[in-house]
């Protein structure tokens, strides 16, 4: 068998060859790397000033809010709280409150560095998509120790129509740095998973900025124009070419 | 309902039902925590742990945790329970069933007539006041034979469930790593891929794929694509080759629901894998993952600890008489099971409640990048499954899953475990491999039609 062909037909860790029967310890420090950086990226912290200056070409008006779980080891143990806005956090969206189409929130999520990395990225090219005279964007709201399900309260604070969540991904061995888009139409808290429309693995070996804001831009439209999201709403973009 | 007491000095306990003493006897764990029906003190714990295993193990036919009525799980485990298997231990309370288990009088075939006389409440119930010790010498004693186009689950023997995946259903990308698979000898307990997309076309595609390289090698080993139930069975209609029907289950009507499938569904399942007659040795067709903490994540554990629910899901399981079954008990993350220790405790506890209720319980050790674990924590896990008997384990090429995106058991930790503990592969597929392995074809010539 030409047994070193096998690394040309996956990226999973096939042929790796042993020691005893275990494995070779090249590939076993290997892999102690992988989810160390994973585990690194889990607990990273958002660097919001960054972000900020990130985006600051594209977007100057920020709201930076947490969620009600006050630190990371709270975070993974309360996904509950991660869903909710802290008090001082909500008071502060209520006074912005508006008509808006859509709000872009920026969540942390299970991996900071993806949200760091990716999301100034997307954004970028996804408003190069949305029409300026179309879409009445809310101020975009930055939020730590967050879950995908804020955006349903963020987005119900700032009367906004659709709620467009960039969240980090958790961290995986082969990339620890994956963004993920939720979109929800008439975000409200109490709604499921079965209400939102997700773009997921966004990263340098995923999906493309490009082909990201692109789905996405189809999923807004569409969603607007019929109004709802979720498992009725089925992301159906032509391929980009 | 009634109410329990009890007096430790001059602290009174009370737990105002039965399902609450549970939760409160059950070892400490994220997940019951965040349901909010944790034990409030290490005391208390112990508390409950005294105060049930006091009860009457009849006590758990008399008063189920999820009312009779409400509850299909519920109707399924005492309309099926056998009166006749359970008279042995009958007159037994909790603490008197542990001690009974331990000893020489609890032999291998006693504990296997044992099994329909024993409910999953039982189960729960004994498994939280045992040690991890007890939980392993118990469950050594209990082997559970099924059969397909192999034996598994026989004496001296660990098995493998090949997991080839790959994020985009790759054919080549999952040939690959079958292949890599099949030369450290494993997959005799199925080469199971789950597919990155539900949809009936891919999933028709991979299963005639697996379907192509098993023929080809003629392993004596079995297939499947772990779709969801109604996505396999719509294969079924469209003839493709389905060894194993695959499903994820959970203890209540509620969390299975959330799935998309109930006890008909399965049922209708299970007859038309039958029907298709593919099983050359034996007749168990069904393959089915469970998991601590997947009520409370349906938000439909009704007040009962995550343990006690991952055992009722066993009920459902046994119904359906099949050839896998594995908890996968780090998958779920550290909201349910924090780090490597609650993590440990569970993978010993299901296994011995499978085994208990009369499975074939394999397991997926495995941990996710958020939880406080790391390999280590699945060395000694597997280790102390592999001495209590587990039959089977995960096969992933590495330990990393480039699909599901979490750690589990690789094709080099199944060969520690089988040459640590003298274990070998099921006999028909060991004879396979030993006749067959050094002339293994190459990745595109296993693809060519």
């Amino acid at each position: 068998m030409k047994i070193r062909d096998l690394r040309e037909f996956t990226s999973a860790r096939v042929n790796l060859g042993c020691s005893g029967c275990a494995l070779p310890i090249a590939e076993v420090l290997k892999l102690q790397l992988a989810q160390v950086s994973a585990r690194q990226a889990v607990h990273a912290k958002l660097d919001a000033s960054r972000l900020a200056l990130d985006v600051n070409s594209v977007c100057q008006d920020l709201i930076f809010v947490c969620s009600r779980a006050p630190d990371r080891v709270t975070y993974l143990r309360r996904p509950d709280l991660g869903r909710e806005l802290n008090p001082d956090s909500r008071s502060l969206l209520l006074q912005k409150r508006g008509r808006f189409d859509a709000v872009f929130v920026l969540a942390d999520g299970l991996s900071a560095s993806a949200l760091q990395a990716h999301a100034p990225g997307v954004i970028k090219a996804s408003l190069r998509l949305l029409n300026p005279d179309d879409w009445r964007l809310a101020p975009f709201v930055v939020v730590e120790q967050a879950r995908v399900a804020i955006g349903d309260e963020i987005g119900h604070c700032l009367g906004a129509a659709l709620s467009i969540v960039l969240i980090g991904e958790r961290p995986g061995l082969s990339c620890s740095d994956s963004l993920a888009i939720y979109l929800t139409w008439n975000p409200r808290p109490g709604l499921t998973d079965a209400a939102r429309n997700c773009i997921s693995n966004i990263h340098d070996d995923g999906l493309s900025y490009p082909v990201a804001a692109h789905k996405l831009a189809f999923l807004m439209h569409e969603s607007r124009r019929r109004k709802l999201s979720g498992v009725e709403l089925k992301e159906d973009a032509k391929a980009l070419t | 309902m009634s109410s329990y007491r009890y007096s430790v000095r001059k602290t009174v306990y009370a737990f105002p039902d039965l399902k609450t003493l549970f939760a409160r006897a059950t070892p400490a764990r994220s997940g019951d925590e965040l349901a909010g029906i944790s034990a409030q003190s290490p005391e208390e714990r112990v508390a409950a742990q005294m105060c049930l295993a006091e009860l009457p193990l009849t006590k758990f036919l008399a008063e189920p945790l999820i009312p009779y009525e409400q509850d299909e799980v519920t109707r399924l485990i005492l309309d099926e329970h056998d009166a006749c298997a359970f008279e042995p231990v009958s007159a037994m309370s909790v603490g008197e069933f542990r001690d009974w288990l331990l000893s020489d009088a609890a032999s291998s075939s006693v504990l296997e007539s044992l099994a329909p006389g024993i409910t999953p409440e039982m189960a729960a119930a004994v498994s939280k006041i045992m040690r991890l010790q007890d939980l392993i010498a118990v469950a050594a004693k209990i082997r559970v034979v099924t059969r397909f186009r192999n034996t598994l689950g026989l004496a001296g023997r660990l098995s493998t469930r090949l997991q080839p995946n790959h994020p985009t259903d790759d054919p080549a990308g999952i040939a690959a790593s079958i292949v890599d698979g099949l030369t450290y000898g494993s997959g005799d307990a199925v080469i199971g891929v789950n597919p990155a997309s539900d949809n009936v076309a891919s999933v028709i595609t991979l299963l005639w794929m697996l379907d192509r390289i098993r023929e080809r090698l003629d392993i004596p080993t079995q297939t499947c694509v772990l779709a969801h139930v109604s996505t396999q069975m719509e294969a079924i209609r469209r003839g493709a080759p389905v060894d194993l029907v695959f499903q994820s289950i959970a203890g209540t009507e509620k969390a299975n629901r959330s799935f998309g499938v109930g006890l008909p569904l399965l049922e209708e399942a299970r007859a038309q894998a039958l029907e298709l007659k593919r099983g050359t040795l034996g007749d168990n067709v069904m393959y089915f993952e469970t998991g601590q903490g997947s009520a409370l994540s349906a938000e439909a554990h009704d007040g009962v600890d995550q343990q006690t629910c991952e055992a009722r899901a066993y009920g459902v399981a046994r119904h359906f008489k099949p050839l896998l079954v594995n908890t996968v008990v780090g998958f779920i993350g550290p909201e349910y099971l924090f780090d490597g220790k609650q993590i440990l405790r569970a993978a010993l506890e299901d296994h011995f409640c499978g085994k208990l209720l009369g499975l074939p319980m394999g397991c997926d050790v495995c941990y996710t990048n958020h939880a406080e674990a790391d390999q280590d924590d699945m060395d000694a896990t597997l280790t102390l499954l592999g001495a209590a008997g587990v039959n089977y384990i995960m096969g992933v090429p590495g330990g990393d899953d480039i699909m599901l995106n979490y750690q589990s058991s690789s094709f080099h930790d199944a060969l520690y475990l089988r040459r640590l503990l003298n274990l070998r592969p099921a006999p028909e597929f060991e004879a396979w491999f030993e006749e067959r392995n050094a002339s293994l074809p190459a990745v595109p010539e296993l693809l060519e039609a």
